[in-house]
């Protein structure tokens, strides 16, 4: 039973998981375009927001590009580079814990600001107020990994979770297993952020995929639009 | 040269009454929605005043419009870098406070109320909490014919560099009132702040459109906006601005607020531009050079050679004949008495107009200061000429003076004409106009008919869009709006729509 519930939540949910990301993005992307935005409340209150914003989207964004690429990036590289992976868990719990308590107090008073704030309240949807809650015991989680990783700083632990990630992304039947004796908070840590790329496309988090990069390089600053060319084009 | 044409605007403030009908059928027709109650693209504010939202013009706290940083202007937020920057908390987004809070009133307290010995009152509650308000605190008129103390009136920007203690007093007060719209401007900085690439400027006709599904809610356009004529939607998420009605303009029909004016101050025709010297223009060495820099871009209509590249550049037949009937060349350009809002902004605005002449000051009315042709000296009038000069040329009072002495002469011209019976060609020559010309400023500016107030050539459809393609599809809406889906829940939290009830099912 604990093996089949391994496999469930380790083997298949993440497949799951991630159809539900990719397809119910696309579909939402293409359907609901109106529907597509950050939904910020600052202009409803500016306070709580100014710091707790920035404090939560640099820590995420730090601990998004830090599990993408701690993960996914194939262990022999890190072997042919040289790098010990007692040097590399050090690292990731150093950035990841530096990040993550900045994402924490940011979404603390994020949080805050959503339940206790009357018009913020008010103006937010059930999926906004959990998405949010869900974030920050993500990050509870997340953080109290940290004491458990010290305990082990020779780098196995992690590269079970990296060779279980790698192995979800090259469709290996056994994946699941390298996980199965993992301690639970790390457990829970992974199922709850399945859940979070699950949940993704119904909630305003898709504003990630619009990060306006490509304002940065647009050329000038002024657009025209013209509906005569659009038709010859069209 | 690249010709572009645009539906220019004249605002006459000489005539304005203040009556807000503009405001009201602007507010009906486009912002009586859950999310922009708060939203005003059209309102009227009485100047001196801060105005809506709180010190709007005081771009040193709001950092909106353009600045020149290394001979190259860049909005005054910041380049792109910086502007990305804010993203995550923008710290020059006003808050709705500085608009004001949206309310409704309890009015049906007003029939469910017991019997009591005081009649009972619908008090006030918030659109966005649904709590009750104490108290209201701020809105799109708040200081409505010089409501409010001066103290807190005299902070309005357009003071700078006049001694305003004096305009404090009863005896030397003065007011005007200012009706604002986006100014749909030939150098945006909404559109260059802009992320996401969402806002545009038509090349057709230079309305400047927000793409609501491209939008996704950074609120830099917000700040970017000097005039602060672009809105956050809280239920939407999205901004929203002004849209010149380009529905009805693109039927030749003026905008609702134009086409409502009861007081007939606003003009609506067509300016042909030099798109290549926007930057040009917009980049004037100093301030006080904007107002110039633009007018040098606008083009003649009679000119053949701009007519020649104007046919080049796909400007329809019909425009270009508007454009040489355009009222609002013959105010700006020919008579020169039309004048965009702030040009020291750099957006090069295209929503002008004419300052209000006022009634004489006290210390002229005793007889102190000489009439020349029955005309009392421009600096006699109560509204300093400073202050209208800050508010339309940068500080510039030349033009501002000159003008005001146009529409003096006008005056006194028509009633030498109409009363006296005698034309006043001296009067005429005196600022630099013919009779005829004098006659036609009368024609549009004070008899204002509806054919000459509105001079706008329909869009051209055939051209834009494939109208066999459009057949039985549906008109303008929000979103999906014409999907056919009816289910009840939105998997993506899409606002469920309003279904049309037959008025049976609404009785029923």
């Amino acid at each position: 039973m604990a093996d089949f519930l391994n496999h469930l939540l380790f083997g298949i949910y993440p497949y799951i998981a991630l159809s539900v990301l990719a397809i119910g993005s696309i579909i939402r992307f293409d359907r609901e375009p109106y529907g597509w935005r950050s939904g910020s409340s600052q202009l409803l209150r500016r306070k709580q927001l100014m710091v707790g914003s920035v404090l939560f989207h640099l820590g995420v964004i730090v601990i998004f590009f830090g599990h993408l690429g701690g993960l996914l990036t194939p262990i022999f590289l890190f072997d042919a580079l040289g790098i010990p992976h007692s040097a590399k868990q050090i690292l990731a719990i150093v950035v990841g814990g530096v990040a993550g308590t900045l994402a924490f107090a940011g979404a603390t008073l994020l949080l805050h600001r959503r339940l206790f704030d009357a018009r913020i309240r008010a103006t937010s949807s059930f999926s906004d107020i959990m998405i949010l809650a869900l974030l920050w015991i993500q990050l509870v989680l997340g953080m109290s990994t940290i004491p458990l990783s010290m305990g082990h700083l020779d780098g196995g632990e992690m590269v079970k979770f990296m060779t279980w990630a790698q192995g979800i992304f090259t469709f290996q039947s056994g994946a699941s297993s390298y996980v199965a004796d993992a301690h639970i908070v790390f457990k829970l840590h992974l199922v709850l952020g399945l859940t979070i790329l699950l949940l993704f496309p119904f909630t305003r988090l898709v504003h990630m995929l619009s990060a306006p990069v490509r304002y940065l390089w647009r050329s000038g600053y002024q657009i025209v639009r013209s509906r005569k060319m659009a038709m010859r084009n069209g | 040269m690249k010709v572009r044409a645009q539906i220019g605007k004249v605002l006459n403030l000489d005539k304005c009454i203040g009556c807000h009908t503009c405001s009201v059928t602007c507010k009906n027709v486009w912002t009586s929605r859950e999310g922009m109650e708060y939203a005003w693209f059209n309102n009227v504010e009485t100047k001196p005043g801060i105005g809506y939202p709180k010190d709007w013009e005081n771009q040193k706290r709001w950092n909106g419009g353009w600045t020149k940083k290394g001979g190259r202007l860049q909005p005054r937020m910041g380049g792109k870098w910086r502007l990305l920057a804010k993203i995550f908390a923008n710290p020059d987004l006003p808050e709705i406070d500085d608009y004001y809070e949206p309310f409704t009133f309890d009015y049906a307290h007003l029939q469910t109320a017991k019997e009591s010995k005081a009649q009972p009152v619908a008090r006030p509650r918030s659109a966005i909490t649904g709590k009750r308000m104490e108290k209201i605190n701020w809105g799109p008129n708040w200081e409505e014919i010089l409501g409010g103390e001066f103290a807190k009136r005299s902070e309005d920007y357009n003071f700078d560099g006049i001694q305003k203690e004096m305009y404090g007093q009863f005896e030397n007060t003065f007011m005007m009132y200012l009706p604002r719209l986006c100014e749909h401007c030939l150098n945006p900085t909404c559109v260059a702040a802009c992320p996401s690439g969402s806002i545009y400027k038509r090349e057709e006709d230079g309305i400047v459109l927000i793409d609501q599904e491209k939008c996704r809610g950074w609120r830099m356009c917000v700040s970017g906006c000097p005039y602060k004529k672009i809105y956050y939607n809280w239920k939407s998420g999205k901004s929203e601005k002004c849209t010149f009605c380009y529905p009805r303009i693109e039927a030749g029909q003026p905008t609702v607020c134009s086409e409502t004016c009861v007081g007939r101050i606003r003009y609506l025709g067509v300016m042909l531009y030099d798109a290549d010297r926007i930057e040009e223009a917009a980049s004037a060495e100093n301030v006080e050079d904007l107002y110039q820099a633009q007018l040098d871009i606008f083009l003649d209509p009679n000119d053949p050679e701009v007519i020649a590249q104007a046919r080049k550049d796909g400007v329809p037949e019909a425009w270009l004949e508007s454009a040489r009937r355009s009222p609002v060349w013959k105010m700006a350009m020919e008579w020169k008495v039309a004048f965009p809002l702030h040009p020291e902004y750099r957006t090069l605005p295209m929503v002008w107009y004419v300052p209000p002449l006022s009634p004489i000051s006290a210390a002229a009315g005793a007889g102190k200061i000489e009439m020349v042709d029955d005309m009392p000296d421009i600096r006699s009038l109560r509204i300093p000429l400073k202050y209208l000069a800050n508010l339309l040329t940068a500080g510039d009072e030349e033009p501002i003076a000159a003008c005001l002495e146009r529409m003096l002469a006008m005056r006194s011209y028509m009633r030498g004409k109409t009363v006296d019976g005698v034309i006043r060609e001296d009067v005429a020559e005196r600022v630099g106009l013919a009779p005829a010309q004098i006659e036609e400023m009368y024609q549009i500016m004070a008899i204002a008919n509806y054919e000459d107030r509105f001079v706008i050539p329909s869009g051209h459809r055939e051209d834009t869009e494939d109208m066999f393609e459009e057949r039985g599809s549906c008109g303008f809406s929000f979103g999906n709006g014409c999907s056919s889906g009816s289910s009840e829940t939105n998997l993506f939290g899409a606002p469920a729509r309003k279904k049309l009830q037959t008025p049976t099912e609404v009785i029923s």
